[in-house]
């Protein structure tokens, strides 16, 4: 059961590693002006919503299956993508706003923070990874 | 294009003879004045920019077959007449009185006084007398005069006088330009001639008669030359084409704004060709190409080739080129500079010397001599009138950018024929020219195609032979010893000040140098101009009682060398918080000073230099345009100063078209101008150009029509239909709406307006494909008759509901595919489909102290909206006429992010507040009327190692640091942030280039190119001494905006305090050795605090005091796109006491005397019963008057008894002819042409319950709810002290 509930995070985990890295892509087309910020904002927009929910499922899921370092490890992140969520001004276009992205280093603190998740979601790959590993051999 | 690059070194010396062409087109821009009159007027410093401008409305006439009307062809006649006539020597006489024009120019240049008073005449005359050897070119000049009216060709004329007679000067020149080039051997003497010429006829009256002189003589030598007609011919055609791209290169620099004129002028009839193609810039004249291929020189060949059908065939196309090659080039401003400048620096002397031996040498012996230097002669002679018509094409250029329309237009699209032509043409006589021009062959070649001219002209005034065998003799002095003066002589930087939108140009030019020489002269006085020493004065705040100097505080002027800050962008157009940058950024943050850039770029200049280039030189890695601050390894490279990348200098580009010079490439205009304009190729469009589409959106609901703004508005349109602007393709279109949307069928045929009503508001359609956007020309009947009946049309209604996001949507699918201007007039709050919002302030609220919230948008419908409008090119502005809250903070989002403007006016109503509805007028009339640039795209590049980080203003910030503009209009200001990322030390100087990417109401795309230049700094106490505390208070004033809608209002007003505290402490205790204990700050940063605190009792940030929503939004949408000049006067207004005005003091501005009256503090101290004032507050004016007013001055100024008597809502001063009157008049008056909207006068007695409008801007007074200016001293003190 165990093994399960890792291999689902693990599944999970690669799916926001790869959003992770295409927001950090996206991203860095906008700072080097092969998009423009319109269709960078709106294609990044469509993606803030699946990266929430896929981790809280996750964290959700090891709170429920009582893996109490890893839900903590987690909450952080999770609390900090609905916050971002929920701040979203409302003459806003969600968490990335075209005509702001350009302003006050928006662009750069945006860039950080998917760095930062990248590197935050690599960790828990192997993490889940070896714990599946661990629950298998368990079995 | 090889061709020229062989040309030029002997081309160099040919040029040189082009520069004195330069000095009959110096002449030749007076003809141009001639045209216009009011270019006449124009300063002396600014005439020739002013000219230009005056010009470009000829332009435009001509545009279509306009020209003929203009003024200038009455001139051209007289010009024409008096040359033939008056010939060579007598050069003053003839022309003089007629062109008044011409001898400003002249008497500008010419500080050297030889013609004095007559100097234009004579000039002209000189001019003249050129031409005459080129007589036949007069008589074809006639008959282009028909043809060219405008001015522009008159210039040519001009120019064609004096260099080559032929076309025009400006063909000549270009023919010049080739003789010179064959002769390259020759260089040394007729360049030197045509150096000193050039200068001579900008600068001082005195050479110019030299020129004629000269003119004449070449023009006889050319004759004698001629004989070996049949090789000539031969010769002419190698020579034209080599002239060609000599001239190409020439015109580029030199003749630019000739040849523009000439070209636009001429362009149907010159082949275009020759000139354009090869050239650069100037030279293009791209229609004429068979004749170009002969007088290649494109330029003078505009105005000769008329003459040429007489008797050479080669001749004639050479006439033609001329008119190309006006048509490309286009600096007229830049040369204009370029020559005041000139003669400024030049020595008098040398230039007197020169002169004098040219005098000296009779006639009879230049003939002589004519004979046998024919082929010097001749090129020389062709080089002098070059110059000439270079000035002129200056000039024409300076009008080309106002009118930027048809004629620009059709230039650039005929340059780029040309190329093609020109390299074959040059291909094959390129050799040739050069060999010939060392040896003996080319001024064969030179004397033929001269004596063609000669022929053509001689034809009509003959006179002019004898005069251009002097000529030639005098170049070859002068040469060597001119060109020192020459090179030392530095262009002065133009400055500009005039705001002519559409229409009223004319009378701008004029008004504008007295203010600008105003201007520079008080900046010599005010105490931020001097050096560090006194900015760096430390001033004791709390004990200063009078902070605020009299007069009005100007910019800073950066410290740099003399030679750079002549060069530098006026400060009206670009402006750095810190005029010393500090080397790092930590340095910076020890300061804590605010770095950023205030913009104002399309603002209205009355003197810009219009370059038409086929290759516009850029860095090759960054794409900065060459700007005056690069620097030139060698001939050939160039490094940016940007990005230190070394670039090759373009062939084009080594051929000054302002000078007719090659091988100068730091002359060039682009380099001797900061703020210059580039007629761009179709590198630069993504489409055709767009037309000007114009629709109005008008709110017809019960509530609009009981404000009554509709019969406002339609009357307003109704005068200015016509006044638009745009071309033959302008188009127009009404939408209006209530709960419905109502289209307006206007297609042409139509007897009357046919009106479709959209109901379904939720899926809005368009109800027939076109015929709802109209051509303005050919739909005018209709679009009249529906303006006459629109105010009364929806009379009864009893719709209150407004559909708004729907009528948006709907504008928007009916602009997508053109883009355009789209006016939206709303009135109330939208409450029906998309974007309906609802009522989101609290009046109990509007006082409150605590937090106020519904600073930002309410919904995105308005900003995605603006987003897509954005994409298609389609800018929304917005007119807000409402009695009650309609949110103006979402619904300027559709604005802000359109690069629309926003108009407010609360409590609209037509008859109960007038004062609202005449502003609303006059608002609509600067508006309607005002210059506007389509698709537009505007970026910021600055020095290696500098950042931008944050935008304000209206636009959508596309990529990193390219901003985009549907529409960019000439009140629109941006402010930019910097950030230091790399440490600087390895640079002494940085730079900040703007370029704005438009394509103007008349269809063409152009780039003007802003260049800024300030010195790096390592000390803090340099930092300081830099700080230039208006522009700080503006960027602070943006950042403020954005704190308080991305956080709140509390933060904002925070950090405004602290932004004081902070480089005041860091001040103290870094820089002073003055006691913590009093709070001192440097003489720079003394007004640092009064400014913040008017900023904090501004509408956009006060709490405390009862400040409605609305208001309070508008505001920061105002500061943020606002130009400096115009916030500044918002944040803190100028206060006047005008019950005692005298002259003491007083300034001259076009015949009349104003007064100015010393600036008071804004404090009711300063008002005393007993007085009157006047507050200006840039968009209202308020007369302030005292219970215990002289009643003489009521009596004298306002017209009534006694105070009792005046009425309380007084919005005009009366006419009374009264000395205090009429300088009461005068003094408003002047501030009123400041500024492009023209304020709202209120009058305020004492007493009256109108008058806390007048007192909530007394800012250094104590308010209930703020601190008075010696109370803010005291709590910064303590912060400090914390």
């Amino acid at each position: 059961m165990e093994a399960v509930v890792f291999l689902f995070s693990l599944l999970d985990c690669c799916a926001l590693i790869f959003l992770s890295v295409y927001f950090i892509i996206t991203l860095s087309d906008l700072e080097c002006d092969y998009i423009n910020a319109r269709s960078c904002c709106s294609k990044l927009n469509k993606w803030v919503i699946p990266e929430l929910i896929g981790h809280t499922i996750v964290t959700v899921l090891m709170l429920v299956s009582l893996h109490w370092f890893i839900f903590l490890l987690n909450l952080p992140v999770a609390t900090w993508n609905i916050y971002r969520f929920i701040m979203v001004p409302s003459g806003n276009m969600g968490v990335f706003d075209p005509t702001e992205i350009h302003n006050r280093g928006q662009l750069k603190s945006h860039m950080k923070e998917a760095m930062i998740k990248l590197g935050f979601y690599l960790l828990c790959f192997f993490m889940y990874l070896y714990s599946m590993i661990l629950a298998l051999i368990n079995d | 294009m090889s061709a020229p690059a062989g040309s030029p070194h002997p081309a160099a010396g040919a040029r040189m003879p082009p520069k004195l062409g330069g000095a009959a087109s110096g002449l030749a821009p007076p003809q141009q004045n001639g045209p216009a009159p009011s270019q006449m007027q124009v300063p002396s410093g600014y005439g020739l920019p002013h000219q230009n401008y005056m010009a470009p409305s000829g332009h435009y006439s001509q545009g279509p077959g306009k020209m003929t009307s203009l003024p200038l062809d009455n001139q051209c006649d007289n010009y024409y007449s008096r040359p033939y006539t008056v010939p060579t020597q007598n050069v003053g006489t003839p022309s003089s009185a007629n062109q008044p024009g011409a001898q400003q120019m002249y008497g500008r240049g010419p500080p050297a006084s030889h013609m004095g008073g007559s100097t234009p005449g004579s000039i002209q005359g000189a001019l003249a007398s050129a031409s005459h050897p080129y007589t036949s070119a007069s008589q074809p000049y006639s008959s282009f005069g028909n043809r060219y009216s405008s001015p522009a060709t008159y210039s040519a004329s001009s120019s064609a006088s004096q260099g080559y007679p032929s076309t025009c000067s400006h063909y000549p020149v270009s023919t010049v330009s080739n003789v010179v080039y064959p002769n390259v051997s020759y260089p040394s003497l007729p360049a030197s001639e045509p150096y000193g010429q050039m200068f001579t006829s900008q600068s001082a009256p005195s050479a110019r008669p030299v020129n004629d002189s000269y003119s004449g003589p070449s023009t006889a030598v050319t004759y004698p030359s001629r004989p070996p007609p049949p090789p000539s011919q031969h010769h002419h055609q190698q020579q034209q084409s080599h002239s060609g791209y000599s001239s190409v290169p020439w015109s580029a620099p030199g003749l630019p704004p000739a040849q523009d004129n000439l070209i636009r002028n001429q362009m149907g009839s010159l082949a275009p060709a020759n000139n354009r193609p090869s050239n650069n810039e100037n030279v293009q004249p791209p229609k004429s190409s068979s004749i170009v291929s002969t007088v290649l020189p494109g330029p003078s060949s505009t105005r000769m080739p008329p003459a040429p059908s007489h008797p050479v065939g080669p001749l004639p196309s050479a006439p033609p080129t001329p008119e190309q090659m006006q048509t490309k080039v286009r600096f007229p401003g830049p040369s204009h500079a370029g020559c005041g400048k000139w003669r400024l620096n030049r020595d008098p002397g040398l230039w007197g010397t020169c002169i004098g031996r040219m005098r000296e040498r009779p006639p009879e012996k230049f003939a002589i001599k004519g004979m046998q230097y024919g082929d010097y002669v001749n090129n020389q002679a062709s080089s002098t009138p070059t110059p000439l018509s270079s000035a002129s094409d200056d000039e024409e250029e300076e009008d080309e950018d106002e009118e930027a329309g048809v004629d620009s237009s059709s230039t650039t699209s005929s340059a780029s024929p040309l190329p093609n032509s020109y390299d074959a043409l040059e291909g094959g006589s390129y050799p040739d020219m050069h060999s010939s021009s060392a040896s003996s062959p080319a001024p064969d070649r030179a004397s033929e195609p001269n004596s063609t001219l000669a022929q053509a002209l001689s034809a009509a005034p003959a006179p002019t032979a004898p005069h251009p065998t002097k000529v030639a003799k005098p170049f070859g002095y002068g040469y060597p010893t001119l060109q020192p003066a020459y090179q030392n002589a530095a262009p002065p930087p133009s400055s500009g000040g005039g705001h002519p939108s559409g229409p009223g140009y004319s009378g701008y030019p004029q008004h504008y140098p007295g203010v600008n020489q105003l201007s520079s002269g008080l900046g010599g006085l005010s105490l931020q101009s001097s050096p560090q020493p006194e900015s760096l004065r430390p001033v004791n705040l709390t004990q200063e009682k009078n902070i605020l100097p009299p007069t009005p505080i100007w910019a800073p002027i950066p410290n740099l060398s003399a030679e750079l800050s002549k060069l530098n962008c006026s400060p009206d157009s670009f402006r750095c918080t810190l005029t010393n940058i500090p080397q790092t950024q930590a340095l910076l943050n020890k300061a804590k000073l605010p770095l950023g850039l205030l913009l104002h770029p399309f603002r209205d200049l009355t003197q810009l230099p219009v370059i038409t280039s086929n290759t516009i030189v850029r860095c090759r890695s960054c794409r900065t345009y060459i700007n005056p601050f690069v620097s030139f390894i060698d001939q050939r490279r160039w490094k940016c100063n940007l990005c230190y990348r070394v670039n090759d200098v373009p062939e084009e580009f080594l051929y000054n078209p302002l000078t007719r010079s090659y091988g100068e490439p730091h002359k060039r205009p682009e380099v001797q101008n900061s703020t210059v304009e580039f007629i761009a190729s179709s590198d630069y469009m993504l489409r055709p150009p767009q037309p000007a589409v114009y629709l109005f959106v008008l709110d017809v609901s019960h509530n609009a029509v009981e404000a009554g703004y509709l019969s406002v508005l339609c009357q307003s349109l109704l005068d200015n239909l016509d006044k638009l602007p745009g071309d033959s393709r302008t188009r127009i279109g009404f939408m209006t709406f209530d709960s419905t949307i109502h289209f307006y069928n206007l297609q042409e045929g139509l007897s009357q307006p046919q009106m479709l009503i959209v109901s379904d508001i939720d899926d809005v359609f368009l109800p027939t494909p076109d015929s709802l956007l109209v051509n303005l020309h050919e739909s005018k009947e209709l679009i009249k008759d529906l303006l006459n009946a629109l105010p009364n049309m929806f009379i009864n209604t009893r719709e209150t509901h407004s559909a708004l996001g729907p009528a948006l949507q709907a504008a928007f699918k009916l602009m997508s595919p053109t883009g355009g201007r789209v006016s939206v007039f709303q009135t109330q709050l939208p409450s029906l489909g998309a974007g309906l919002l609802q009522s989101r302030e609290d009046p109990n609220q509007r006082s409150s102290t605590k937090v106020v919230h519904h600073l930002g948008p309410a919904t995105d419908f308005y900003k995605k909206l603006a987003l897509d409008c954005s994409g298609q090119q389609t800018a929304v502005d917005l007119f807000l006429l409402s009695s009650q809250y309609s949110d103006l903070a979402s619904l300027a989002c559709m604005s802000k992010y359109s690069a629309g403007c926003i108009f407010y006016y609360p409590s609209f109503h037509s008859t109960h507040n007038p004062s609202q509805a005449e502003k609303l007028q006059k608002d609509l009339k600067r508006y309607l009327t005002r210059k506007i640039g389509f698709e537009a795209v505007m970026r910021i590049r600055c020095t290696k190692g500098l950042s931008m980080h944050t935008f304000h203003g209206n636009f959508f910030v596309r990529s990193t640091d390219l901003l985009s503009l549907a529409n960019i209009n000439p009140d629109a200001g941006f402010a930019v942030q910097l950030l230091i990322e790399e440490s600087l030390t390895d640079t002494s100087l940085v730079c900040f280039q703007t370029a704005l990417l438009y394509t103007s109401s008349k269809g063409e795309r152009r780039i003007r190119v802003h260049t800024l230049c300030l010195p790096v700094v390592s000390s803090l106490a340099d930092v300081y001494a830099g700080v230039d505390v208006q522009a700080a208070i503006c960027l602070l004033a943006n950042m403020a905006v954005d704190r308080s809608v991305s956080s709140s209002l509390s933060d904002a007003r925070d950090a405004l305090v602290n932004a004081v505290v902070d480089p005041l402490s860091a001040y103290s205790s870094v820089v002073s050795s003055v006691p913590r204990s009093t709070l001192t700050a440097p003489s720079s940063l003394k007004l640092l605090p009064l400014y913040v605190l008017a900023l904090l009792k501004q509408k956009a940030f006060r709490t405390g005091t009862s400040t409605r929503l609305d208001d309070r939004v508008y505001a920061m949408c105002q500061m943020k796109s606002q130009p400096l000049v115009h916030l500044m006067k918002m944040i803190h207004p100028n206060l006047y006491r005008i019950d005692r005005l005298t002259d003491e003091g007083a300034i001259h501005v076009n015949d009349r005397v104003v007064p100015q009256p010393s600036l008071q503090k804004l404090s009711a101290e300063k008002l005393t019963r007993e007085g009157a004032f006047l507050m200006d507050c840039g968009s209202v004016f308020y007369i302030w008057i005292g219970k215990g007013c002289d009643n003489n001055f009521i009596e004298n100024v306002l017209g009534y008894p006694d105070f009792a008597a005046v009425p309380p809502k007084m919005t005009h001063l009366p006419e009374l002819d009264t000395l205090s009157s009429e300088r009461t008049r005068s003094f408003i008056t002047w501030l009123r042409d400041n500024r492009p909207l023209s304020p709202v006068l209120h009058m305020v007695k004492d007493e009256s319950p109108a008058k806390t409008e007048f007192f909530q801007h007394l800012i250094e007074d104590r308010t209930e709810a703020a601190f008075s200016y010696y109370e803010f001293l005291i709590h910064i003190q303590q912060q400090i002290c914390k």
